[in-house]
């Protein structure tokens, strides 16, 4: 296997080193390691809009399908052999039984021929039923650990998502804000998939607790691109 | 007895009044068109005192309804106000005489402060009159109690109700009134209007129109009344060429002030009412009593300045549109009215304010702020002597009122599909509301009207056994209450006074917190605003530092020229009707003799050095200046308009390789700049201004970009709020409004994408039409200039453009797509990011 981040008619995502391995952050939001012919994505949140009915506040019904032909596109892109979901894959626990037919027809063929794992998520602790793939806690692949939630004590290299990172810059004046990854080089925390999604600013006490209060980049997605910037740099809520 | 005691107080009841009374007495349904000061509130009173008089002190029985007991001897009169503090006053005027002829009447107001328990008593033992506003009116529709309420009701008055109409309010307070003239049947209504230009709309807003045909509510106009005198105020030696500060006429109003008892000084903006106080402060020698008066300031505040003048302990007070509506004034007998007039109708109402008494002239002085102010002026000052109206058009009422009104139907009692279209068709602004789309609305309150039948098991309103549609669960109606009305706030932002960033090194984190806050601006200006630009608020010149969280960090500075000016012009356009006129004074120099003689010189350099544009023509001038080229034309149509149009243009420049820089857009004009010679490939033919400004700009640009502008976004939300999409807050804990604007965008363009032809889509891209965006005016001007442009090249700057060349900011505003912003950020912060970082 060549050991190239292969994203046909497009710029390569960034190369992150977390712990010696190469991981290609793309600027959708999924991390492929070409080494593992891995792709993982995290915070999917399928049929959030359909939880959401649940109490009367009816979000359009096509978030499932949005995020899903996302995701699509990556794994065509890629054409990884492992494909890690990391956690927070249904927004709740009966996601699963509320796919429409269309949908869980697209989910199956993206999911077929490769190992899949759905990490338990807090949103979806428990394996669906249904469903193809793998149902884990957490995951070690080489020498890293995927989990959910960031809790390892920091001896083992580490990627989860929960926290959903954002960023916020400001530039000549005006504020932009993205999702990002946020790394310091032995951890990792996804940004969140889900078309629904929303993200917590990197400046929030929760990434102090992961990064031990020391200093990370932020990685901010843009339209073709990765951004790095020092966390420090970025802007509070 | 009535007579007796106008004739006590020395009065007589006014011809008007009289004839109102008598119409409304043989059952007609009324509306009453008189300015300011005709004593119109008591007039619209007048039927139901005289009947409940009539009618005597009936013992109020307790009755059984079968599930509990109530007082007969109900609600017999209904007042309605857009203002809640106009409810308050006037049940408190209507005190006076209901005590002093000692009429059996019970009159109480019901707002968002009345406490509960009187609330809950006034549904159970309601008063004879109510006095409330459109948004207590729906609350109180939507309950089980409706039918009990309003059974025995006999009249509505609406007050100001050419001022209702005009918003989203209105179509709500329509729908109000065809579910009330269903629950009381032979109910009359009276509405009372400031003169508008078609009463005829207003008359058919009053009554349930028929499935054909129209029906009319009687019209009563109050004759007599004095002609304002309107006159412009002499600019003097010096006439700024752009600007809304009108900071040259400060001593002669203050001038004006000292001649007379009581002025009032209206302007178009907060931060305008905020210079002119604080500058006539300044010169205020003689220490005369001058307050301020915004809708900014805090209510005790304004209730404390309305207080003082009605006892006649202030000179003057500089104000907004927070004072166009509301009770009587004490004796003001001076309007100035500084900047731009914007309407006709708009002006004569505020001028109204003077002399609230019918048989004196009401005295307006006009003073522009500058030169094209000036035309403006003159040409509303013509249109008020030709009696000539301009108040807009009756609206088409919105979707998403309608969906919220469907919802709090069913909250009160489940309602038949059928019955209930009829109802709605009833009210004027919902005549040619389709089937299709009324089915649409309740699809849309039901499961959200998607395509995709996701949510039928989790519907809000679902038919039962008979068709009828009824609320689910409880807990809807308790999400009816907390969303009900129409007014979605727009996101203000804090301005906050710091210290200016030191650049010279050291610092290189934060800008320090901790200033002083200095006001609040809206968040759609805050957006447009660039690091190191200038502007005014507050009555002092600040410089943009940053926007963190609800604030923006502003700090002091000594530019001698702000280059963005605060809010410029205010929120909304000119007429239609004051723009035509504009430009058929422009375009004709025999009436230029009624202008400032700065101005008319202004306009004969132009028509030497350029050209003037012809009454129905589009005037484009292109010339070069200091390495870049520009592109200037006049459609008088308005910012909003002004700024859509630059939008669009500037993207078909980009197509041409014209590489357009930037524009800036005022009230009259719109400037285009960039590197390419856009003149030169004009005259070569290798670009077409008509094709340049044709029609299709509203295809598939306009779709290009509302894809992406914040403009559609934010006029999105609002339409998701109104239509209950999307939770106003929450019992307990309220939402910010920034998260919404976060979440309402993931679901716009998921939307979007997914099922463009939305209800809730749809009614955003009606909003923008006129709203945000104005592409209706922008579409109709398209329309108007088709064979019609005018294209002159020069060498240098024109006469007419200079105002709108001032405006230029020091940076772009337009199309700074985020992710450029992004890498330049990126660029300056990637090697500190590399290197590990500075922080160790």
């Amino acid at each position: 296997m060549a050991e190239v981040a292969v994203r046909q008619g497009a710029e390569p995502g960034e190369m992150i080193r977390l712990a010696g391995a190469r991981l290609c952050a793309d600027p959708s939001g999924i991390l492929y390691w070409p080494e593992q012919r891995l792709l993982c994505v995290a915070d999917l949140h399928f049929e959030k809009g359909s939880s959401f009915a649940r109490s009367g506040q009816f979000l359009p019904p096509y978030d499932t399908r949005a995020t899903l032909a996302r995701l699509a596109t990556m794994i065509a892109c890629y054409d990884p052999l492992i494909v890690i979901a990391l956690g927070d894959s249904f927004h709740d626990g009966d996601g699963p039984g509320r796919l429409q037919e269309d949908d869980l027809q697209t989910l199956r063929r993206l999911q077929h021929d490769r190992d899949w794992v759905w990490i338990a998520g807090n949103h979806d602790p428990h394996p669906a039923a249904g469903l193809a793939g793998r149902f884990m806690t957490q995951v070690v692949i080489g020498d890293i650990v995927f989990r959910h939630e960031p809790s390892g004590d920091g001896s083992r290299p580490e990627i989860a998502g929960h926290l959903h990172p954002k960023a916020r810059v400001l530039t000549r004046g005006r504020s932009v804000s993205r999702k990002c990854f946020a790394s310091n080089g032995h951890r990792m925390v996804m940004p969140s998939f889900g078309a629904f999604t929303g993200g917590l600013n990197v400046r929030s006490r929760a990434f102090d607790a992961v990064f031990g209060g020391s200093e990370f980049v932020a990685h901010l997605l843009g339209d073709a691109r990765l951004y790095a910037m020092t966390a420090s740099r970025c802007l509070p809520d | 007895m009535f007579h007796r005691w106008f004739a006590q107080r020395g009065w007589a009841p006014r011809t008007h009044q009289l004839e109102l009374l008598t119409r409304s007495r043989a059952g007609a349904s009324v509306l009453l068109i008189a300015p300011t000061g005709g004593g119109k509130t008591l007039a619209g009173f007048l039927p139901t005192l005289v009947e409940l008089h009539d009618r005597g002190a009936r013992p109020r029985k307790l009755v059984s309804t079968g599930k509990d007991v109530r007082r007969s001897d109900g609600l017999h009169t209904l007042y309605i106000s857009p203002l809640k503090a106009l409810a308050v006053d006037i049940a408190r005027n209507l005190e006076t005489p209901v005590a002093e002829m000692g009429l059996p009447i019970r009159l109480e107001t019901r707002t968002g402060d009345t406490p509960i328990s009187k609330r809950t008593r006034q549904r159970r033992d309601p008063p004879h009159i109510l006095l409330t506003t459109p948004e207590q009116l729906a609350l109180l529709l939507a309950s089980a109690d409706a039918p009990f309420l309003f059974g025995t009701l006999k009249r509505v008055v609406l007050d100001e109700l050419h001022s209702l109409v005009t918003s989203k309010r209105g179509d709500l307070l329509s729908l109000g009134l065809a579910r009330l003239f269903t629950l009381a049947p032979g109910l009359q209504t009276i509405g009372l209007s400031a003169t508008v230009a078609d009463p005829r709309e207003l008359c058919r807003y009053l009554v349930s129109q028929p499935p054909d045909g129209e029906a009319l509510a009687d019209l009563v106009v109050a004759t007599g009344g004095a002609e304002p005198r309107l006159t412009m105020l002499e600019p003097g030696d010096y006439f700024p060429w752009s600007g809304h500060t009108a900071r040259h006429a400060y001593p002669a109003i203050y001038d004006l002030i000292k001649k007379h008892k009581t002025t009032l000084i209206f302007v178009n903006t907060r931060s305008q009412a905020e210079l002119i106080f604080r500058e006539l402060w300044d010169i205020n020698e003689d220490s005369l009593g001058i307050a301020l008066h915004h809708g900014s300031l805090d209510v005790a505040q304004r209730r404390k300045v309305e207080e003082a003048m009605v006892r006649g302990r202030l000179r003057a007070v500089v104000c907004t549109s927070s004072l166009d509506l509301g009770v009587d004034w004490g004796d003001v007998d001076l309007v100035v009215n500084v900047g731009a007039p914007k309407g006709a109708s708009r002006l004569l109402q505020r001028i109204g304010r003077a002399n609230h008494r019918l048989d004196e002239p009401s005295h307006g002085i006009l003073v522009p702020a500058n030169r094209f102010e000036a035309l403006e002026c003159r040409a509303a000052i013509d249109a008020v002597a030709e009696h000539a109206q301009d108040t807009p058009p009756l609206r088409t009422g919105a979707l998403d009122v309608l969906a919220q009104h469907i919802l709090g139907t069913a909250c009160g009692k489940p309602f038949d599909a059928d019955e209930l279209y009829a109802e709605v068709r009833g009210a004027v602004p919902y005549v040619g509301l389709t089937r299709a789309d009324f089915d649409g609305a309740v699809d849309f309150v039901a499961t959200g009207g998607y395509a995709l039948r996701a949510y039928e098991r989790y519907a809000k309103i679902k038919q039962d056994k008979a068709g009828r549609w009824r609320v689910t669960h409880p807990r809807f109606a308790q999400q009816y209450r907390m969303n009900v009305g129409t007014i979605v706030e727009s996101t203000m932002l804090k301005v906050r006074l710091v210290r200016s960033r030191n650049r010279s090194g050291g610092q290189t984190g934060m800008i320090g917190r901790g200033g002083r806050i200095l006001g609040e601006v809206e968040e759609y200006f805050a957006e447009m605003l660039s690091l190191g630009d200038t502007f005014v608020f507050a009555g002092e010149i600040l410089r943009y530092e940053a926007m963190v969280e609800n604030e923006i960090y502003v700090s002091r500075s000594n530019a001698s020229d702000p280059k963005v000016p605060a809010y410029a012009g205010g929120k909304f356009p000119l007429s239609t009707y004051l723009a035509a006129r504009v430009r058929a004074l422009l375009a004709d120099p025999g009436q230029w003799r009624g202008l400032p003689d700065s101005v008319r010189e202004w306009l004969d350099i132009q028509k030497w050095k350029s050209v003037v544009p012809g009454a129905r023509e589009l005037l484009v001038e292109t010339f070069p200046r200091s390495g870049k080229y520009y592109l200037v034309c006049y459609p008088f149509e308005g910012r909003l308009a002004h700024q859509t149009l630059g939008m669009l243009l500037t993207r078909r420049l980009e197509r041409s390789r014209l590489q357009p820089l930037g524009f800036v857009a005022n009230e009259y004009a719109l400037a285009v700049w960039g590197l390419g010679d856009v003149g030169a490939h004009i005259e070569r033919g290798d670009v077409s201004l008509a094709q340049l400004f044709d029609e299709d700009m509203l295809g598939d640009d306009l779709e290009a970009w509302l894809a992406e502008t914040a403009l559609m976004k934010r006029t999105f939300r609002q339409c998701a709020v109104i239509a209950g999409l999307i939770e106003r807050r929450f019992p307990g804990k309220e939402k910010t409004r920034r998260q919404v604007t976060i979440s309402t965008d993931l679901v716009y363009d998921v939307l979007r994408k997914h099922q463009p032809d939305h209800i809730l889509l749809r009614t955003a891209r009606a909003d923008a039409a006129t709203g945000l965006l104005d592409i209706k005016r922008l579409g109709e001007m398209l329309s108007r200039i088709r064979g019609r442009i005018v294209h002159k090249r020069l060498e240098q700057v024109s006469p007419l453009a200079v105002p709108v060349m001032l405006e230029i900011g020091r940076e772009t505003v337009y199309g700074e797509a985020s992710d450029t912003l992004l890498a330049e950020a990126a660029d300056e912060l990637v090697r500190e990011a590399m290197s590990g970082g500075g922080g160790g």
